[in-house]
């Protein structure tokens, strides 16, 4: 088997980006996952916000680990780096990346195995270092290219295909972001487009560690009666808290809004989240509000989706370190080197 | 055995650890190297903060030896503990010196040997006040009566306390009180100088004395590495803390404080090693230091490098395993995990430097070979280079250097080519061309460790995988005569024999061949510093009749390294293997070599 390519198809009146691109110019290899894959969705999605946000597909970075999710970074933006790593390593990967060149959009696609299980250490400390990326995890509660175990994700009582019954209590990525200080926590669904896309802009714009868990089911292993990651529990349960849109720097942004209705947050580039609160009394800007809606839902087996938690004001990866703006990879080596006077010096401790 | 004489014999000091003690074993180190004699220090200490022994060594060698002798003429026994394992260790005619506010009559069981008394801690209890001191100022108290025993420049240890303390002022009086107080105890109780004692000599111009964690992590800032990523441990911690000193230093913006460089302290060494990659990958030179245990964790990354043909750096000091091991003694037992680290069919390339001088040095190598041949790099030391202070000529660097990038295509050359394939031999060197995230639509590939053809993309095709794998394996065959050649050191007379060793055993094996020479037994030496093997290490190896394999580990690593990458036969090899984790001493070789030249009646 090989990476099918994509048709290059050109319609007539297709609207373009500020860059003069088609949405098809976002496009990657065919996709070789299942037909009706929560992932092909969220692929789509992904291909479509990088569109909308105008970002030159090579200034882009894709970063995955392994798993079905971690396949779609071949999937969308041809013309982007991608790095298909190792098992529940992309995080380090990442951070190496972003550390090296932080000029570059980076956009992490994992699943539930990946980040929850086998990488579920990475995962949390590219959080706590508040590395400049969106993180995309596409939760779909199975282990799918190993046919059907389930993940750490599964929630407890959720059946099999098989029939057998989830015993130990799932791990839930946001409540986890949350715990660790992660400074954007979204939560969607593959079957939701309108929310998801969006929540992928903020994502992208937001400077620092950006994490969206996309229910995504999986058709094959486990969209069942008796799972809680099948489609239809999904769209049953399924509750929107907050709406996010963001909005491109621009002199003409108006700051107007309905206080208590829209909540904008700035971001470093200038634009704004716009955040619409679906949900009365919930402020994402609130950490502990944030905890506490999510234990709510939780107790009346919601699953919350939006935009849950924005922190702009927490510093990235590069602020705590106390890099300068220019990439590292170009900074010229005679900034780099100290010379051989300068060795002779420094070595007078030494005599 | 050898007799102590002027400038030449060692001093052995054993302490509790934790009490301050290193410092003060440096300053006499540091004094004699500074009174123009070589010297050889070995600090022996416990994977421990405080409460257990801890051994420092100074072999003083006029004649600039490099290793260990395997002798003990002084000893200066300050921790109970060990006073009988001390005390047994003594040369013969040696000379132990001890703290004799608690008298032991018993150490005059050894006729043999001279026990000198000082109540040390009866001198500081009355001299110093506070709790901390008295503990501390025992240590001084010491080197004032070793400084007065071995005829040591009073002049020259004053001035290296002052240096100590430049930052302390207020402790310089307190550190040289107590130091007069062991000198004048000794000059009023013995005869001073002892028979064998220190006479200034002009032997360590040009020379410094570093260790080689510092020198190799001064190496990554000379190579021009401005990303690291570790996990700590030892005994590779203070490679790290030397590169983030030196980066300190010489590369934070003094009007902005802002960093040429950044340094992340990982969760564990796989998200070290997956960092490292992550920052090669996207074109900044970068590196990790870590130990054995932690080459364990990073295989899986170290065999994605090589395969999707990343750049990546790692240096191992190695420390005895397995497992945990003796995480503070010396080994060379990494030697073929390193080569060939990850599963799969993976091979690597190796440099072994010997002393710190060629830990800076390799350092900048090692990052030029990453990226010439697009692959993991290690850079193989141990305990005994890394942590040890050792005389080396002064560091010195060509300005003409510029950094070896490999084969990067930039945006205008990306802008000229048709089309860009990443795993393509286009120059038929074996080594393809790479590009770097952002620099142009054409560069874009889709790096994976999956299984993918020449042109890049996914393939479960056996021949197209094979094509690669294949040339993956020439390529690294073609870094033979790139990596560090061996230093091969004939004997006087022709010799159908040799000896093969590395790294650290350098000193030990020297100083043993020349020794044998002197009494008539001609040994060939050749010092490994590269893997892959060059045809240098070939030629030797078929040159002569037998070949004793010096290295510190169990299992013969580097003799089994040859038997499987040269075309030697099995019965020309006779391995000479040192493994307790103390240093190699040359006494070692030369009776293992005197031995086996009997047994085998090689003249």
């Amino acid at each position: 088997m090989t990476s099918f390519t994509k048709p290059h198809i050109r319609r007539k009146n297709e609207p373009v980006n500020k860059l003069g691109l088609v949405r098809a110019d976002y496009d990657g290899a065919m996709s070789t996952l299942c037909a009706g894959c929560g992932h092909d969705s969220v692929t789509a999605s992904m291909a479509r916000a990088f569109f909308e946000l105008s970002i030159e597909p090579h200034r882009a970075v894709k970063v995955s680990g392994i798993g079905c999710s971690s396949k779609t970074t071949a999937y969308f933006l041809r013309e982007a780096h991608g790095n298909n790593t190792v098992h529940g390593r992309m995080p380090s990967v990442a951070t190496g990346a972003v550390a090296a060149n932080s000029a570059l959009t980076y956009i992490g696609v994992s699943g539930d195995g990946d980040s929850l299980s086998i990488g579920l250490g990475q995962f949390v400390h590219a959080m706590r270092r508040n590395v400049n990326m969106l993180y995309v995890l596409e939760n779909n509660g199975v282990y799918g290219l190993t046919k059907g175990q389930f993940s750490a994700s599964a929630d407890l009582g959720s059946l099999a295909k098989r029939g057998a019954p989830n015993e130990m209590p799932p791990i839930d990525p946001v409540s986890l972001a949350l715990s660790v200080g992660a400074t954007f926590v979204a939560r969607g669904f593959s079957g939701d487009r309108e929310q998801l896309v969006p929540l992928i802009k903020a994502g992208l714009k937001h400077k620092g560690f950006g994490l969206i868990d996309v229910i995504s089911p999986c058709v094959s292993f486990n969209d069942h009666k008796g799972s809680t990651k099948s489609y239809a529990h999904t769209y049953q349960y399924y509750h929107k808290a907050v709406h996010a849109d963001y909005v491109a720097p621009s002199k003409d942004i108006k700051v107007c809004y309905d206080e208590g209705e829209i909540m904008p947050v700035e971001m470093h580039d200038g634009g704004v989240i716009r955040l619409r609160k679906l949900e009365k009394g919930f402020d994402p800007r609130d950490r502990a509000a944030a905890m506490s809606a999510l234990a709510n839902a939780q107790k009346n087996d919601e699953i919350l989706t939006g935009l849950l938690h924005i922190d702009e004001t927490h510093p990235d990866m590069h602020a705590l370190n106390k890099m300068e703006d220019r990439p590292l990879n170009e900074i010229p080596y005679a900034e780099l080197n100290p010379g051989a006077a300068k060795l002779h010096d420094l070595q007078k401790g030494f005599r | 055995m050898s007799e102590a004489a002027i400038n030449d014999f060692v001093i052995k000091l054993a302490n509790v650890n934790g009490t301050g003690s290193a410092s003060a074993n440096g300053l006499l180190m540091k004094a004699i190297f500074r009174m123009g004699v070589p010297v050889v220090g070995k600090n022996v200490f416990p994977s421990n903060i405080q409460g257990l022994p801890t051994w420092y060594e100074i072999r003083v060698t006029e004649k600039g030896y490099r290793g260990r002798s395997g002798d003990v003429h002084f000893i200066v026994a300050m921790n109970a503990e060990t006073y009988e394992r001390d005390l047994a260790e003594l040369s013969p005619g040696g000379v132990l010196l001890y703290d004799n506010t608690w008298p032991r009559p018993h150490f005059l069981t050894r006729p043999d040997i001279q026990v000198l008394g000082v109540p040390f801690a009866r001198l500081c209890n009355d001299a110093f006040k506070a709790a901390r001191s008295r503990i501390l100022m025992k240590n001084m108290a010491y080197v004032g009566t070793v400084a007065a025993l071995l005829n040591l420049d009073l002049d020259v240890i004053h001035q290296l306390v002052r240096e100590m303390f430049s930052t302390k002022p207020k402790l310089i009086d307190l550190n040289l009180q107590a130091i007069a107080l062991g000198y004048d105890y000794a000059k009023e109780h013995f005869d001073c100088p002892l028979p064998f004692s220190v006479q200034s000599r002009d032997n360590t111009a040009g020379k410094v004395m570093i260790d080689g964690n510092t020198a190799a992590g001064l190496g990554c800032v000379y190579a021009g590495a401005t990303f690291g990523a570790w996990y700590p441990i030892t005994p590779s911690t203070s490679l790290m803390d030397a590169f983030a000193k030196y980066c300190d230093q010489l590369r934070v913006d003094v009007d902005t404080d802002l960093h040429k460089y950044c340094i992340i302290q990982a969760e564990d060494e796989l998200a070290a090693a997956g960092m490292i990659i992550g920052a090669a990958w996207n074109g900044a030179r970068s590196f990790t230091p870590t130990s054995g245990p932690g080459i364990s964790l990073m295989s899986e990354f170290i065999g994605f490098a090589y395969y999707a043909e990343i750049p990546m750096v790692l240096f191992d000091i190695q420390r005895v395993g397995p497992s945990t091991g003796m995480p503070t003694r010396t080994q060379q037992c990494d030697i073929q995990l390193c080569a060939y680290a990850s599963h799969g069919d993976t091979r690597h390339l190796l440099l072994f430097p010997a002393d710190p001088g060629e830990c800076f040095e390799m350092a900048v190598q090692a990052h030029d070979l990453a990226e010439r041949f697009q692959t993991p790099v290690f850079v193989l030391s141990d305990i005994d280079i890394g942590m040890n202070d050792w005389m080396v000529d002064e560091l010195t660097w060509d300005d003409s250097y510029q950094p070896d990038r490999g084969k990067l295509l930039s945006t205008e050359e990306l802008e000229k080519i048709e089309k860009f394939h990443r795993y393509l031999d286009v120059d038929g060197d074996h080594i393809p061309y790479r590009t770097l995230p952002g620099t142009h639509p054409k560069g874009a590939y889709f790096t994976r460790g999956s299984g993918h053809n020449k042109f890049g993309g996914y393939t479960e095709d056996g021949q197209a995988y094979k094509e690669v794998v294949d040339r993956l394996r020439a390529k690294w065959h073609s870094a033979a005569s790139k990596v560090p050649a061996p230093v091969i050191s004939p004997s006087k007379k022709k010799a159908c024999c040799g000896i093969i060793s590395v790294g650290s055993c350098d000193g030990a094996v020297l100083e043993a061949r020349d020794r044998l020479e002197a009494e008539g037994l001609h040994l060939d030496y050749m010092r490994i510093r590269g893997f892959p093997f060059s045809d240098e290490v070939e030629q030797f190896v078929a040159d002569h009749d037998e070949i004793f394999v010096v290295e510190q580990n169990r299992d013969a690593q580097l003799m089994g390294l040859l038997l499987l990458e040269t075309d030697v036969p099995r019965e020309k090899l006779i391995p000479i293997l040192h493994y307790s984790g103390e240093p190699l001493d040359y006494q070692f070789v030369y009776s293992a070599l005197q031995e086996a030249a009997r047994v085998r009646k090689i003249a």
